[in-house]
């Protein structure tokens, strides 16, 4: 299972209501109190939400094929994709699989593909969606299961870069920090709130179609300590060569997907752009 | 059968589990951590506020360990207070040494706030995203010195020899399950094992904990022999959105944010709970003027009160307290410049933990525990705001030396069945706790079990077989009994706690331990099976949850976070002791242990705890 992308293409929805499912469930008779929580909270719900989810499992007959389920979930005021997900998951079906920690936006673990936009499932509000919700795994990468995608690619580039912070130039005092002023500080300050979710990497065309490209993030990361004065100026040097590579900053063609989607407001194009820049005027010195 | 082999193996990732990585890794050690979420996800990341330290003239560590002693209610240990406020200061410079980016004064030098409790500004701070921030650095740091991480990898048992007595087991690994291939393997430890499991917040049903916070750890250690240390102690944060539990932090009110109740009155003054400090009073102190707020008529829709911040004006918002607006509107609704924000207790933090020396040692050879997961104990009875982050490196640094092998002389807290000076034996329970009978395997054998290798191998074993039966058999599914545990908890066991509803709630615990014994996993996949994560989860929830209990019930006294109705006040005649519980093999059994006053040069008074 490659890109779910062909499988919209394909639509290859089997859909089961989730009147279907309880009855599947009471005929095995299994999980009753569930069902009946879930009628009781269904009749005493205003309104509901119909959410569509992808369903992928490898090895499970049945959901070898990918297919979409439908879940009806009560809608309650300021619920989110990932609430609708964890009612679904808990009342619904136990094997719904998808990624969720913090529920907060920091962890960047439910960066999904909802309504054909990457989002953080924890941040989005169900009335900013239009309905019903599609909720379908990050396009680009391997699918594992349900909405659960391989990050490994993502990781490996962001460690392409030499994330960690590098320095010569380390006070002698005892005690004693690095001077930065407020102005560095604010300049990296906007890159150093990425949480590693990847809806950039995801949204990005030039990344799906070349897979040793760096990608936004981790762009970002290299942005992150190139701009950093602490690092001085033979580490930034070394830190433009990484990111000037043939699969670096030179790909980014600034169709500004990235800085759409991603939900911490990064600005991944600009400081990509910036680097640009920074790698010309680099260049520059030499000639 | 696959067995990983490694020095020192760190369970969990966060800020605890990644300093202890890079201190055995300085050491010389071959690490390994195994951690159920990939590290930039631990819910370190979800700490706002900062880092106390002591680092600039006109304050000095003996005041920090004041606060602290001061905010414990004179129930954490002074050795390891005195360490925390000692190490603290490098622990931040080396932080800041590793790019760490700290908001800064006109001067270029980190910036301090104050915070809650605090004699002297010394809360270091990163925007509102300090523990994002720390996450992150380290987590660089782990990389840059190729230290190997098993991301995704859920342990769910420790490989323990099984002496009789839990002093003389050793332990040599842990058995982790592969969540992305269903694998069940091995972890042999050569040197330790450090857990950095991080808090249970999950016990309950409002909290600022994440999902995945359900108290592995402690569990783990509490059933292999380990005791559980002042349990009882949980705090409430004083300012979560009512309507998801994320946290607003403190650094709000640090920064002059005020607390309204429905009438516009500045309860924290006008109806006299703190007096001097107002809304910057301890956090126990301010989640029950609240909710004696909203007890009384006073709150807003009969369940929160106002934090309002917009007297500080958009630009000083905007540039200390940015991401305190994007929270309000994504998780509110409410956008903070404008109106203020609405404002509840929600459980938080967890004083109480796996018991540990300063050195992080546990009373069992070779395991080790650190961070929100432990207690050595830095917190006693109430945690300062800023004092959590300074634990995670300083004692999660000591674990990592010391489980690698470096001397750190002596530990001057002491542990283990030494330092009992009393059992508890009239608690009146109105149900046995523990385990149900016999046969529920984490009963310790015969002895027999030494050698490492097998120790290892058993516990795998024994893993594989839990697995497959939860897998194959039909039964009651794990969510329906975590959400009943976690609603009789908020109940029952919350800011206010009374005689009656503490049995009330050691009933329903006892109803779910039964449950649980015809747990099924409805999810047939091998491949990233969560539902299988979540029974095994739900199962140290309920040992959690009765230790809390438990604990809450046998301490009839006010101290801290631990508040009775029938027992208003501190009595240190009595109760300068430490809860101890230890699982007894199935039969948990209650002790006590003295707080240890006496500091390096000083011993503290209690005094009375006002603010």
């Amino acid at each position: 299972m490659s890109t779910q992308v062909q499988e919209r293409e394909t639509d290859t929805e089997a859909e089961e209501t989730s009147d279907q499912q309880q009855r599947r469930r009471s005929e095995t008779g299994e999980r009753d109190d569930m069902r009946e929580r879930a009628e009781t909270d269904l009749s005493e719900a205003d309104e509901t939400v119909r959410i569509k989810v992808f369903r992928y499992d490898p090895e499970v007959e049945g959901k070898k094929d990918p297919r979409f389920d439908t879940f009806e979930v009560p809608f309650r005021k300021g619920m989110t994709v990932l609430d609708s997900l964890i009612y679904a998951r808990d009342h619904f079906d136990s094997s719904l699989t998808f990624r969720h920690s913090c529920r907060q936006a920091i962890c960047g673990s439910d960066a999904l593909f909802v309504n054909g936009r990457q989002r953080l499932g924890c941040k989005t509000q169900m009335v900013d969606l239009e309905w019903p919700v599609r909720i379908e795994p990050l396009p680009h990468a391997e699918v594992v299961k349900d909405l659960v995608v391989d990050m490994e690619h993502f990781y490996d580039q962001m460690e392409a870069v030499e994330p960690y912070f590098q320095t010569n130039d380390l006070p002698d005092g005892e005690l004693e920090e690095q001077r930065q002023t407020r102005e560095n500080r604010e300049k990296v300050k906007m890159s150093t709130r990425c949480i590693w979710c990847s809806a950039c990497m995801s949204s990005c065309n030039i990344a799906a179609g070349d897979n040793e490209y760096l990608g936004p993030a981790a762009i970002n990361k290299a942005y992150r300590f190139a701009m950093d004065k602490r690092e001085g100026a033979d580490i930034k040097e070394h830190r433009l060569n990484i990111i000037e590579q043939e699969h670096g900053v030179w790909r980014c063609q600034t169709q500004f997907s990235c800085t759409e989607v991603c939900p911490k407001d990064i600005p991944l194009t600009e400081h990509i752009q910036e680097l640009k820049r920074e790698a010309v005027k680099s260049n520059l010195k030499f000639w | 059968m696959t067995i990983h082999e490694h020095d020192v193996i760190v369970v969990g990732a966060g800020g605890a589990g990644l300093r202890a990585a890079i201190a055995a890794n300085e050491e010389g050690a071959d690490v390994a951590m195994v951690t159920k979420l990939h590290p930039v996800r631990s819910h370190t990341g979800a700490a706002e506020g900062g880092i106390n330290a002591a680092l600039r003239d006109g304050d000095d560590w003996e005041l920090h360990a004041y606060d602290t002693m001061k905010g414990s209610d004179y129930l954490g240990d002074a050795p390891a207070i005195e360490t925390l406020a000692q190490d603290a200061p490098e622990e931040v410079i080396q932080l800041e040494h590793w790019g760490m980016p700290f908001s800064r004064e006109d001067d270029g030098r980190v910036s301090q706030r104050p915070f809650g409790g605090l004699s002297f500004p010394r809360t270091t701070y990163a925007g509102a995203e300090t523990g994002h921030h720390l996450l992150h650095t380290m987590y660089e740091q782990v990389v840059k010195r190729g230290i190997t991480v098993y991301d995704e990898f859920y342990v769910s048992r420790l490989a323990v020899t099984d002496h009789d007595d839990p002093e003389d087991r050793e332990c040599h690994g842990c058995v982790a399950y592969d969540i992305k291939s269903g694998d069940v393997v091995g972890f042999r430890a050569n040197n330790g094992v450090i857990l950095a499991t991080g808090g249970d917040g999950q016990v309950f049903d409002h909290t600022t904990n994440a999902v995945a916070n359900t108290g592995d750890g402690a569990a783990m250690a509490y059933r292999a022999g380990v005791p559980v240390e002042d349990m009882e102690f949980v705090q409430f944060h004083p300012t979560t959105l009512p309507s998801t539990g994320v946290l607003i932090s403190e650094g709000v009110r640090g920064e002059g944010g005020i607390l309204y109740n429905r009438e516009g009155e500045r309860f924290m003054f006008e109806h006299g709970y703190a007096n001097n400090d107002g809304e910057l009073a301890s956090r126990d102190v301010v989640s029950r003027a609240e909710l004696t707020e909203v007890n009384e008529g006073r709150g807003i829709n009969d369940e929160y009160v106002y934090l309002d911040m917009r007297h500080l004006g958009e630009e000083r918002i905007y540039d200390r307290l940015e991401n305190i607006i994007h929270l309000a509107e994504d998780f509110e609704g409410v956008n903070p410049v404008e109106e203020p924000m609405p404002v509840k207790p929600g459980q938080h933090y967890h004083m109480g933990g796996i018991e540990t020396s300063e050195h992080g040692e546990t009373c069992i050879n070779g395991l080790y525990a650190a961070g929100e997961c432990a207690c050595a104990s830095v917190h006693g009875s109430n945690r300062l705001g800023g004092n959590a982050l300074p634990e995670l490196i300083v004692f999660g640094a000591r674990a990592g030396h010391h489980a690698a092998g470096r001397d750190l002389g002596k530990a001057e807290v002491p542990i283990g069945s030494s330092a009992e000076s009393e059992a508890e034996e009239g608690l009146d329970t109105p149900v046995e706790p523990g385990a149900l009978d016999s046969t529920d395997g984490d009963v310790a054998a015969d002895g027999a079990l030494v050698e490492p290798t097998e120790v290892v191998e058993h516990a795998v074993e024994y893993e594989r077989s839990r697995v497959e039966d939860m897998l194959e058999r039909d039964g009651t599914n794990h969510a329906e009994i975590r959400g009943d545990l976690q609603k009789a908890m908020t109940e029952n066991v919350n800011v206010f706690r009374e005689k009656e509803s503490l049995k009330d709630a050691l009933e329903v615990i006892r109803e779910c331990r039964e449950r649980y014994q015809d747990v099924a996993v409805s999810d047939p996949s091998r491949t990233y099976n969560t539902d299988l994560i979540h029974t095994i989860e739900t199962r140290n929830l309920i040992d959690i949850a009765e230790t809390i209990t438990l604990g809450a019930l046998a301490r009839d006294e006010f101290r801290g976070a631990h508040w009775r109705r029938e027992h208003q006040e501190r009595k240190d005649e009595e109760w300068l002791k430490h809860t101890m519980i230890s699982w007894n093999e199935g039969t948990p059994r209650l002790y006590y242990k003295p707080v240890v006053l006496e500091g390096e040069s000083k011993e503290y008074e209690p005094k009375v705890r006002s603010y």
